[in-house]
């Protein structure tokens, strides 16, 4: 379905994650954070891109893949992304959420 | 004479191994295969044993009878590849040279990996049903159990057949309601996704069997450490489940010998063309089955696939040909919903499981994601398929290698 995020037209899934990835931009990043009660700052950033540049090499994200990062630890990664921090995290990068095969 | 050898004599080692004795001139090649053990486990069967519906015997049976004659099989452990130059090293000493490897030595559970986890109540309140061992260490468990709160519990993906905990769970449901004990139980399915079900049109049709079952659903659970002492297990986030009964699914890591061969990514996978089935590091070596790092279910029926893929690919290999048989990530499994009945998904890397009828389009006789008690005797029957025709390296009749879209309802 579509949505405007940021007043930009893109297209969603059922629960407002992005399904075309060349559609995000910072802009509406911000808004889906802050639909998630969540205000960016340098550190969230830095998750994000580390989330991107995984999703460009079509590796799937874990919380391991996180831990392993060197970008920030599971501690931290909770406190920027409360509750479901990958999924969060994944939602406002602009990337699916991680899923099993059903 | 040339040499082809295959790491592991599990599902995708032995089939590869028949499907090369008749694809190779056994003048020219010599096919050797390798496992530290004897008995081959049929491991979906690891899912029945702790409710009595399997018995220990109906799983294993002889690795050699399923090598085809003509193929070499050892019995040494391996210690590591040497691929750079072309060997692999055993760990009693010896080695044995290659022109082409295929790995296929599987995935295992590391429960080590989770602080607690192998604690003082591993094996009295802890446990796990991914090993021959395990299920059989928690069938004796459920016998005497009187009760109270169970948690099926997902560690983290990637998972051996990601369904088989949501079937362990949907079998719990059924095997307490059999022994007029089901009050006394309370299910929570523990799930480091966010949800039991994660793809559109699965949830959209299973969403209904958690609640018709009284199952309850923790979800973006990432687990930390596990509190023997007060029974708990607590995640990243400080969330706190407290259990009479763990059964998890352990971390699951390829064999250390991979880590050892510096091949594998931080769980012991090997690097994989999603298509080829050639690994990325070196040409002539090709990986099967739960032991890369694709992104496809950890399934005997992915190895299944792969296998007539990866047969072409290796005799395209050896005739300086491109690789061009591609696999296209196509799933096919059954899932056990408790009662007798069960459901069927087929899918690949770009389409998910949506309804529809299988083998034949519109006329079935199984159904796609909708539980029947037809799809239940598929299951069972999976058992004689996959002794009799998966490992033969058989092609099994109107399933083909990639997945037919007719009969399906996609949008
Ligand atoms: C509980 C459970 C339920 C499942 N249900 C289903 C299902 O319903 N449908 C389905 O399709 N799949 C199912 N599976 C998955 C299926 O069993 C596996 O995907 C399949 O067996 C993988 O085959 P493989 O050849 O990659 O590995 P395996 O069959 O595990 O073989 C690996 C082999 O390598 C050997 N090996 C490893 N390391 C070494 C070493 N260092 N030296 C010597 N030998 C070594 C091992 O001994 C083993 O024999 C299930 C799995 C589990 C655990």
């Amino acid at each position: 379905m579509e949505k405007m995020i940021s007043g930009k037209q893109v297209s969603v899934n059922e629960e407002g994650f992005l399904t075309d990835f060349s559609q995000w931009n910072k802009d509406i990043a911000n808004e889906i954070a802050k639909e998630e009660n969540i205000q960016l700052t340098e550190r969230h950033w830095e998750v994000i891109n580390y989330l991107q540049e995984q999703h460009r090499k079509e590796i799937p994200m874990s919380i391991r893949k996180i831990r392993n990062s060197g970008v920030v630890d599971i501690k931290e990664f909770y406190q920027l992304f409360p509750q479901g921090p990958l999924k969060t995290a994944s939602k406002i990068a602009g990337i699916p959420k991680p899923v099993s095969c059903i | 004479m040339k040499k082809i050898l295959i790491l592991g004599a599990g599902t995708g080692g032995t089939m590869m191994a028949n499907h090369l004795k008749k694809a190779l001139n056994p003048k020219q090649w010599e096919i050797s295969i390798v496992d530290e053990n004897q008995t081959h486990y049929y491991q979906p069967g690891y899912l029945f044993l702790p409710f009595d519906i399997y018995q220990p015997e109906d799983i294993i049976k002889p690795i050699k009878e399923f090598i085809p004659e003509g193929v070499d099989l050892l019995h040494r452990k391996i210690d590591k590849i040497v691929a750079a130059e072309n060997y692999v090293q055993f760990s009693d000493g010896g080695r044995i040279d290659y022109d082409i490897l295929i790995v296929a030595t599987g995935a295992k559970i590391a429960p080590e990996e989770v602080e607690g986890m192998k604690g003082a109540e591993w094996r009295n309140s802890i446990f796990d049903f991914y090993t021959f061992d395990g299920a059989l260490a928690l069938r004796d468990k459920l016998k005497e159990w009187r009760g109270g709160k169970l948690l099926v519990h997902i560690t983290e993906m990637p998972i051996k057949c990601p369904v088989a905990p949501l079937e362990f769970a949907f079998l719990a449901d059924s095997f307490f309601k059999h022994k007029k004990m089901r009050a006394q139980v309370d299910i929570t399915f523990v799930t480091p996704l966010s949800g039991a079900f994660t793809k559109p049109k699965a949830t959209e049709a299973l969403g209904y069997l958690l609640q018709e079952k009284n199952i309850h659903i923790v979800e973006d659970f990432a687990i930390e450490k596990v509190d023997n002492e007060n029974k708990k297990i607590i995640d990243y986030g400080d969330r706190e489940i407290s259990f009479d009964l763990l059964v998890t699914v352990p971390t699951n890591k390829g064999d250390e010998l991979i880590a050892r061969s510096e091949m594998g990514d931080e769980l012991n996978f090997v690097p994989t063309n999603k298509t080829t089935l050639q690994s990325n590091a070196y040409k002539n070596v090709f990986v099967i089955g739960d032991a890369s790092n694709i992104a496809v279910s950890k399934a005997g029926s992915v190895a299944h696939f792969e296998a007539e893929i990866l047969t072409e690919n290796i005799l395209h290999y050896i005739h300086d040909e491109p690789l061009k048989s591609e696999f296209d990530g196509h799933t096919n499994c059954f899932i056990e919903t408790g009662d007798g009945k069960a459901l069927l998904i087929d899918f690949n890397y770009t389409h998910e499981p949506v309804e529809g009828t299988f083998p034949f389009p519109g006329v079935g006789p199984m159904q796609l994601l909708k539980e029947s008690r037809m799809n239940h005797f598929g299951k069972l029957a999976f058992r004689w398929v996959y002794w009799n025709m998966l490992l033969p390296g058989k092609h099994i009749p109107f399933v083909p290698t990639e997945m037919n879209e007719a009969g399906k309802h996609f949008d």
